[in-house]
């Protein structure tokens, strides 16, 4: 198999326009990972799939990853005019990033036994712009998952053959994967709570047994 | 009815007396006919059941049933999703009576390991009547056999008349129960409250 450095060069020789990046991985696995812009992944996808030395014919797995929007503080000496005197004042900056969704493909090959690499395309934020191409037209294995994709985490895939929820049903509108998201406060009684479901089943707890505290 | 003694003399001498009410029940409570139908991990404990080495057609009970018009029996065996509760509830409508419901394993009497998650049914016992409830992640085949055992002792023990009546003969008792409607949050009802109330719980501090 390849190293990524080399099938990166040979996607950028291959497909104009395509930005590919390698994601570095600090985890003592090291499984490093492909970024590729979504305006030609399914190109890169293609690419893959049908390039004679990589042949990457299999999508066994097609997950989602929700970035939340991050807030870096930096702590930065400014030289600043306090009363007609200079003098040097630090300053928090506060930088902010916007979230994103991604979706992550797994691509081994079952006709050159090799793999796997691992293919991310990012979403342009979390909001409107959750849309991708989909990649089920260049394996088909990847139909339910990316599904599951967009029923857990609300990523559109434009070209989906078939784009329904998988797993909640039409008509519930959040997204459970995504790290915003507030599970139904639904605890009416709990056998033996314990930890988290302690503290949050207590408020449906009342202290002198009159009504209930709750409804589901 | 019949007195003890006299019915003991007569069934010594090879004459057996019963009334019509133990005739029928005895009919009814060895010719259930289940209804085929599973939905996770505890179904496949309820396939070993039905088949040779755990053998449940001993108990009268092995005609599992395709369509819920032809059966009396609902045995829900596994993880209701609160997407699969409505469907579930149809089929429970569409079955005829006398209609008995067994919940089988964690998941289907409370939502098991699920219970505190978004997308799982905390019961099926919420939206219909639960006749025989088993524990166990999966409950084993025998504790199948011991519910539909179970269940032919409370068939066997009903009466056609007073409050010990099943429902088929109380023309007050609904045989059709509500379907909930998958909401944009939750089920809506998220249980039905002629079935089921939350008990209610006092806080110890």
């Amino acid at each position: 198999m390849e190293s990524l450095e080399e099938i990166k060069a040979r996607v950028e020789a291959s497909v104009t326009g395509a930005a590919v990046e390698i994601v570095p991985n600090d985890a003592p696995c090291q499984q490093r990972s492909l970024r590729v812009g979504r305006e030609k992944a399914r190109e890169v996808a293609e690419f893959l799939r049908d390039d004679p030395r990589l042949r990457l014919d299999y999508a066994s797995n097609a997950t989602g990853v929700d970035w939340p929007d991050t807030v870096t503080k930096q702590k930065v000496k400014v030289k600043k005019q306090i009363n007609g005197v200079e003098q040097e004042v630090e300053e928090t900056l506060e930088e902010r990033k916007p979230g994103c969704l991604e979706a992550v493909y797994h691509l081994y090959s079952m006709a050159l036994k090799q793999g796997p690499v691992i293919l991310r395309v990012r979403t342009a934020d979390r909001m409107q712009g959750v849309h991708l191409p989909s990649l089920t037209p260049v394996w088909r294995g990847a139909e339910f998952q990316e599904r599951e994709i967009y029923d857990l985490y609300g990523i559109v895939f434009d070209g989906h053959p078939d784009l329904r929820r998988l797993l909640m049903w039409e008509g519930y509108r959040h997204h459970p994967m995504r790290k915003d998201f507030v599970e139904p406060d639904d605890y009416e009684y709990e056998p033996t709570p314990h930890d988290e479901v302690l503290e949050k089943a207590k408020a449906h707890y009342p202290a002198d047994g009159g009504t209930q505290g709750g409804t589901a | 009815m019949i007195d003890e003694g006299l019915r003991n003399e007569l069934s010594k001498q090879g004459v057996v007396v019963t009334g019509f009410q133990d005739l029928y029940n005895w009919g009814r409570k060895n010719s259930l006919w289940p209804m085929q139908f599973g939905l996770a991990c505890c179904a496949i404990e309820m396939i070993a059941t039905a088949m040779a080495r755990f053998d449940l057609s001993r108990f009268g009970s092995e005609v599992f049933r395709n369509s819920p018009r032809q059966s009396d029996l609902m045995i829900v065996a596994g993880t209701v999703t609160k997407k699969m509760a409505p469907q579930v509830v149809r089929l429970y409508n569409q079955m005829s009576e006398p209609k008995y419901v067994i919940a089988m394993g964690a998941c289907a009497i409370s939502g098991g390991p699920f219970k505190q998650g978004y997308n799982v049914l905390k019961g099926i016992d919420r939206f219909i009547p639960v006749d025989v409830h088993i524990p166990g992640c999966p409950p084993r085949p025998e504790a199948l056999l011991h519910a539909l055992i179970t269940l032919q002792e409370k068939i066997s023990k009903e009466t056609f008349t007073g409050p010990g009546r099943p429902r088929h003969l109380d023309p007050n008792a609904p045989s059709e129960f509500p379907i909930p409607v998958c909401g944009p949050d939750d089920l809506t009802p998220p249980s039905n409250p002629e079935v089921w109330r939350p008990p209610t719980m006092v806080r110890e501090d």
